[in-house]
C-alpha cells in the first residue's frame, strides 16, 4: 500500500532509498545533507533498509567503498554536497569511466569561500563535466520518485553510469510538504532485477582487469583510452532516451508523470520564456501565472535533466519563443554568467534566427528567489523583445 | 492561502512547531508547505519558520514576507526583532507572555490576539522554557485553524528530545485552555 506522509526533502530522498532496496550504503554527514544521512542510518537501524551501512572517515572513503561494493555486485547509495563533494572528487571522477551505476543525492550547497553552509547549486554545477548523470527536482515527491527512477536509469544496460539526484539545500532539504510513499510491490515490479556488475566486476569466478593502465603515445594505449572516453559519452547520450523511457514507465505504472528532460509550462503560445532549475521553479510558475493574468505571453522552461544535456528537448522548447531569461542558482566564473545560461546559448546556436537571452543569478548561499524576483525577471526578459537588452549577468539578491 | 510566521529563539522549537502544524493541517486535508529560515543557528538567537496552507497544492518554496498570523514563542523577542514586519491586515498574533493585552502596543494589522504564559506552563510540564507545543494550543484556540485532535496526531511521528509525546500533548491542551483571546482593532 502506498501512504502519504508530511516530510522534508531529505526524508523524502531517504524513503526513495528504502523503496529501491540498496545492498550497501556509506554516508558521511555534511550540512545540509546531514539529516538525509541520519534518516538513512535510522532506517537501516530500524530494518527498513536491509543494507550494510558503513560509517567511514570521510567522503573520499564513502565513494571508494561504494565503488568496491558496486564492483562486487551491490546496489549502492550515498549522499553528499559542497565541501564533502569536493573531498570526494578523486573517486567521483573515476566512477563514470568505470561505468558504475551508483546513485547519489546531491543536496546542493554553495561553494566556500567565503564561509557559508547554505544552499546553492555551485557544487553540482562545478562537477557538470565529470560524466555523472544529473537530474534536478522541483518537489519533495519528485525527489523520492527520481531516486527510485535513478536506479533504473543508471543500471540500464545502454547507460551504466552513476547518477546524481539533486535537490536544493535548505529550501528543499528542510522544506516540508506532503509526499506519497509508493507501494513496495509496485516499486519492485517497476525496478526489476538489479544490474550492477555484469560488465566490470571484482569477482573471483570471473577474473578480469579493472581500471587498466591506458593511454600514452603507443597506439594501443591511446586507442584504448579513446574507447573508454567514447563509451562514457555514448552511455550519456543513450541516457537521454532511457531517462525519457523510465519516466514514461513510472507515470504509467505508478501514476505520477514528470517531464523527463525539460518541462514546458504555458509555452505553446508564449512570446518569451524564463528558464529555471530545481526548487526555484514553483515560485517561477506562480509568477508566470500572475504575468499571464496581466496579459503577458510568457512561459517557463524547467530543466530536469542537466547531464546529459537535453539538446533536442531544450531546442524544441526555446524554438517556441522570441526571448529567454535564464535563472541560475550558481556562477560560471569563466563566463561571468550562469552555467545554465551558457548551455541555453549553446542550444540557441542550433536555431537559424538569433534571439535575446539574459543571464540572471540568484538564490546563492541560501538566499530566496521570490515571486517578486521572478516578476522582475519576466519584465526584464519582456523588454528584450523591444531591443532593451541589459548587460548581464543580473545579480538578483544584490 | 493562509501564511504563518513563527518567531522564537534557537532551542525553543520554532522549526519543529511549524513542522507539527504542517502535519496537523495535512490531517485535516489541507495542502501544506513549511520551511525554516536560514540564519546562524545557535541557542538563544532569534529564529523563524514559515508555514503556508491552502485547499490546493502550493508550488512556491519561499520565505513568508506578508504573514496572516504571527506566532511568537518568546516573551522578550518582540523587543529584539520586528515580529510584525510585513504583516497582513486582519491578522492574528499569538504571543507567549505573562502580560495582559492592555500592556501591549498592538499594531493596527492585528485583529485577533492570543496571550498565554507559555514560559510558566513549560516550566511546570517540561522544566525548561520550551514553549513550542504550548503555543500551538494557543494558536488553535485563538484562530480555530486547526483542532487539538489534529495537533495531537501531528505530534505522533515527531521525535521529541526534551519531553515525551504525552507531555507535549498536555502542553498543547494547557496552551489551548489557558489562553486569553482578544478581538482587537
Amino acid at each position: 500500500m502506498s501512504k502519504t506522509i508530511v516530510c522534508d526533502g531529505n526524508e523524502a530522498a531517504a524513503w526513495g532509498v528504502v523503496k529501491a532496496r540498496p545492498d550497501m550504503v556509506a554516508v558521511y554527514p555534511i550540512t545540509p545533507q546531514s539529516s538525509l544521512a541520519e534518516y538513512i542510518s535510522q532506517f537501516v537501524a530500524d530494518g527498513l533498509i536491509e543494507a550494510d551501512l558503513m560509517d567511514v572517515e570521510g567522503e573520499h572513503s564513502v565513494l571508494s567503498v561504494l565503488q568496491g561494493a558496486c564492483l562486487a555486485g551491490a546496489r549502492t547509495f550515498t549522499a553528499t554536497c559542497g565541501q564533502g563533494l569536493a573531498f570526494m572528487f578523486e573517486p567521483y571522477f573515476r566512477t563514470p569511466p568505470l561505468r558504475l551505476p551508483i546513485v547519489m543525492s546531491l543536496v546542493t550547497r554553495d561553494g566556500i569561500s567565503p564561509q557559508c553552509v547554505w544552499g546553492g547549486q555551485q557544487d553540482a554545477m562545478t562537477v557538470r563535466e565529470v560524466g555523472w548523470i544529473q537530474m534536478y527536482c522541483e518537489t519533495n515527491q519528485e525527489i523520492l520518485d527520481t531516486i527510485i527512477m535513478a536506479y533504473k536509469i543508471a543500471e540500464h544496460r545502454d547507460v551504466m553510469l552513476p547518477t546524481n539526484v539533486c535537490h536544493d539545500g535548505n529550501y528543499q532539504s528542510y522544506g516540508v510538504e506532503q509526499v506519497e510513499i509508493p507501494d513496495q510491490g509496485d516499486v519492485d515490479a517497476f525496478l526489476g532485477e538489479k544490474n550492477t556488475n555484469w560488465h566490470v566486476a571484482l569477482d573471483p569466478d570471473r577474473p578480469m582487469g579493472v581500471d587498466p593502465l591506458t593511454g600514452g603515445a603507443a597506439a594501443s594505449g591511446a586507442s584504448l583510452f579513446v574507447r573508454y572516453r567514447k563509451g562514457t559519452c555514448k552511455g550519456m547520450q543513450n541516457a537521454l532516451r532511457v531517462i525519457a523511457e523510465v519516466h514514461e514507465e513510472w507515470g504509467r505504472k505508478i501514476g505520477r508523470h514528470y517531464s523527463p528532460l525539460v518541462e514546458e509550462y504555458r509555452l505553446d503560445d508564449a512570446d518569451y520564456a524564463i528558464v529555471t532549475i530545481g526548487g526555484m521553479t514553483g515560485a517561477g510558475k506562480d509568477a508566470v501565472d500572475m504575468a499571464r493574468e496581466a496579459g503577458e505571453k510568457v512561459g517557463l522552461i524547467k530543466v530536469k535533466t542537466f547531464r546529459p544535456y537535453p539538446l533536442q528537448a531544450m531546442l524544441q522548447a526555446v524554438s517556441k519563443v522570441k526571448a529567454v531569461g535564464i535563472v541560475d542558482r550558481s556562477v560560471s566564473f569563466g563566463w561571468n554568467a550562469g552555467p545554465v545560461y551558457q548551455e541555453v546559448l549553446s542550444t540557441l546556436y542550433h536555431r537559424k534566427e538569433r534571439i535575446p537571452a539574459v543571464s540572471f543569478i540568484g538564490g546563492l548561499a541560501g538566499a530566496d528567489i521570490t515571486e517578486d524576483h521572478f516578476s522582475q525577471i519576466i519584465e526584464t526578459t519582456a523588454r528584450t523583445l523591444r531591443d532593451e537588452i541589459p548587460e548581464g549577468p543580473i545579480w538578483i539578491n544584490e | 492561502m493562509y501564511e504563518i510566521r513563527f518567531h522564537g529563539r534557537g532551542g525553543q522549537g520554532a522549526v519543529m512547531a511549524s513542522k507539527i502544524l504542517a502535519k496537523a493541517l495535512a490531517e485535516e486535508g489541507k495542502f501544506v508547505k513549511s520551511i525554516p529560515s536560514f540564519g546562524f543557528e545557535r541557542r538563544g538567537a532569534p529564529v523563524s519558520a514559515f508555514l503556508r496552507f491552502d485547499e490546493k497544492y502550493i508550488r512556491k518554496i519561499t520565505n513568508i514576507y506578508h504573514p496572516d498570523c504571527i506566532v511568537c514563542l518568546d516573551p522578550t523577542l518582540p523587543r529584539a526583532v520586528d515580529i510584525f514586519e510585513g504583516m497582513n491586515s486582519n491578522g492574528a498574533w499569538i504571543q507567549a507572555t505573562k502580560k495582559s493585552a492592555e500592556q501591549f502596543d498592538i499594531p493596527k494589522t492585528v485583529s485577533k490576539l492570543g496571550l498565554c504564559d507559555g514560559f510558566g506552563i513549560a516550566m511546570e510540564i517540561i522544566g525548561r522554557p520550551i514553549t513550542n507545543t504550548i503555543m500551538l494550543g494557543v494558536l488553535a484556540k485563538t484562530t480555530g485553524i486547526v483542532s487539538l485532535d489534529s495537533l495531537n496526531k501531528g505530534m505522533e511521528s515527531i521525535a521529541f528530545r526534551d519531553a515525551a509525546l504525552e507531555k507535549n500533548m498536555e502542553a498543547v491542551r494547557r496552551g489551548y485552555e489557558e489562553t486569553a483571546v482578544h478581538e482587537v482593532n
